[in-house]
């Protein structure tokens, strides 16, 4: 019989994941667009840096900050909250990797909107948060889903990291990555593949989605009912 | 870059008998060179004066010089507990048999197995179970009348060095203990003979939420050395190499199947002789000793 569990799992932490960097992701990249200078670029390059690291630098570093021996760790330890091997850690590894595509994304979305357009509501009289609600966002949306999907689509595919800081649970921190890799590894080649297949299957209907209905998204010729 | 024997052969006669004779008859001017092209040289092209022919020996001196650098390299498969005393012996075996390299390729025993079942060129396989190994015989994949039982090895409850941790493999069960890091049972054998300790002294149901599977034996031994596990299963080898983490309790005999480390030649290999050359090796008295200080158990020994 198949355990389904991974599955739930992963398209729980994707999900999870892809509104977190959403909701981290947007505030920084609308800072960092209004923003020159030496230390906005430095900042930039940190932000964006765990895309160039290896995954399993990522869990490491995300290991030294959330172990029970660290200081973080400690602490949350103290108020009764453990990070590691836990559901939750799947879903901080996920947001680590997947952060810096949505706010690449984001940060390109926000600087293909006209501010000319921004100056001319200025005139207008609209405030700041109005702008940004009924002008900006608008504006910027297909990139912004754009970047929300690649976002899913990194973070459910997600092993290394989350191997390194939520360890292999089954029903509670295997994704269906760390699945797959143990199956393989115990040499169950069928439940392998056939949670490849769904892997690939869901990645798929994520990326047609992008590019077929989304709006604008990947496809600037569907984005045209702006 | 792969220069066959035959074509050393040939370049060594070449260079030893154009010292020797001051013009080379044509016959012996051919020479095979990489990748089988034969390069003849006759008319224009043969040697006529002292200066070419020198500088043609050195080239062929340059040729003979990279093929000779070249050694057999041994590929060998042998489960992560194995690391420490195998590497150790490496320098050991590579000084007794010039023109033969040792390339390591540790992991879990199952990780291991698998890879050879899709075609990796090993050569020597050493699980940490006899159930990988028998898999690969009845495969046909093994080089037979090759495996031998190596060495043997306990199984200990280990925790963070400082740590309280639990009493004993009763304590697992306690309150205070929320994780227990075991080996995947499936694919890695510590762990498989963590869930048969579990089942003979009835723990199963008690321990069954708090277990997080690692994908080998040292990985369970990180987990716990960093603090992150409460306890852990390993073998007594890997516990006894760790400065940061203390053996709680050995489990008891009987409680799982033998801890056995089969080792065999792969028959797909491409250097048999060598291979068993490796394994006897393995069995000589200089590597028993290194086995044991290392904290296994050899065949000599109970």
């Amino acid at each position: 019989m198949m355990d389904w569990s991974p599955v739930i799992i992963s398209l729980q932490t994707a999900l999870c994941a892809t509104g977190a960097t959403l909701l981290l992701a947007l505030p920084a990249a609308r800072w960092r667009v209004k923003r020159h200078g030496p230390v906005v670029e430095f900042l930039d390059g940190v932000l964006l840096f765990p895309l160039a690291l290896p995954p399993t630098v990522v869990g490491l570093v995300l290991l030294m900050v959330f172990g029970r021996q660290s200081p973080v760790g400690a602490a949350l330890e103290a108020i009764g909250l453990t990070v590691i091997f836990t559901w939750p850690a799947t879903v901080i590894a996920a947001t680590a990797v997947a952060f810096p595509i949505m706010y690449q994304t984001a940060k390109g979305a926000f600087l293909q909107v006209d501010a000319e357009l921004l100056d001319a509501a200025r005139v207008f009289g609209f405030c700041e948060r109005r702008i940004l609600w009924q002008i900006l966002l608008p504006i910027a949306w297909p990139g912004i889903l754009a970047g929300l999907i690649l976002s899913f689509v990194r973070a459910i595919g997600e092993f290394g990291a989350t191997l390194m800081l939520a360890g292999n649970i089954p029903g509670r921190t295997q994704t269906i990555p760390i699945a797959i890799f143990f199956h393989v590894e115990g040499g169950d080649m069928s439940g392998a593949l056939m949670l490849s297949c769904v892997i690939v299957g869901i990645s798929i209907c994520a990326l047609f989605f992008l590019t077929r209905v989304a709006p604008g998204g990947m496809n600037p010729a569907a984005g045209k009912t702006l | 870059m792969l220069i066959g024997s035959s074509s050393i052969l040939m370049l060594r006669r070449v260079l030893t008998e154009s010292v020797s004779c001051p013009l080379l008859p044509e016959s012996e001017m051919q020479i095979a060179g990489i990748g089988g092209n034969v390069l003849r040289l006759t008319g224009h092209f043969a040697p006529r004066n002292h200066r070419m022919k020198k500088s043609i020996l050195l080239c062929l001196l340059g040729a003979l010089l990279t093929s000779r650098a070249e050694t057999i390299t041994l590929t060998v498969s042998a489960a992560v507990s194995l690391k420490v005393p195998l590497e150790t012996l490496k320098a050991e075996f590579e000084k007794t048999n010039p023109g033969v390299g040792i390339l390591y390729n540790f992991g879990s025993s199952g990780s291991l197995q698998q890879q050879i079942v899709h075609g990796a060129p090993v050569d020597v396989f050493i699980s940490a179970a006899a159930k990988q190994m028998d898999e690969l015989e009845s495969a046909g994949l093994v080089l037979s009348g090759s495996r031998f039982v190596l060495l043997a090895n306990s199984i200990v409850l280990i925790a963070p060095a400082g740590s309280t941790g639990p009493g004993g493999f009763e304590g697992l069960t306690a309150e205070s203990v929320k994780t227990i890091a075991i080996g995947e049972p499936k694919s890695v054998p510590v762990g498989m003979y963590a869930m048969e300790m579990f089942a003979h002294l009835g723990l199963e149901a008690g321990v069954k939420n708090k277990l997080v599977f690692a994908k080998d034996a040292r990985q369970v031994l990180f987990y716990v050395e960093s603090g992150n596990a409460d306890a852990g299963l390993v073998y007594g080898s890997d516990a006894i190499g760790s400065k940061s983490v203390r053996i709680v309790a050995t489990a008891p005999v009987g409680s799982h199947n033998k801890v056995e480390y089969p080792a065999a030649g792969i028959k797909a290999s491409g250097h048999p002789g060598e291979a068993t050359a490796f394994l006897d090796f393995l069995r000589s008295p200089g590597a028993e000793a290194l086995f044991k200080s290392a904290g296994f158990d050899t065949r000599s020994s109970p």
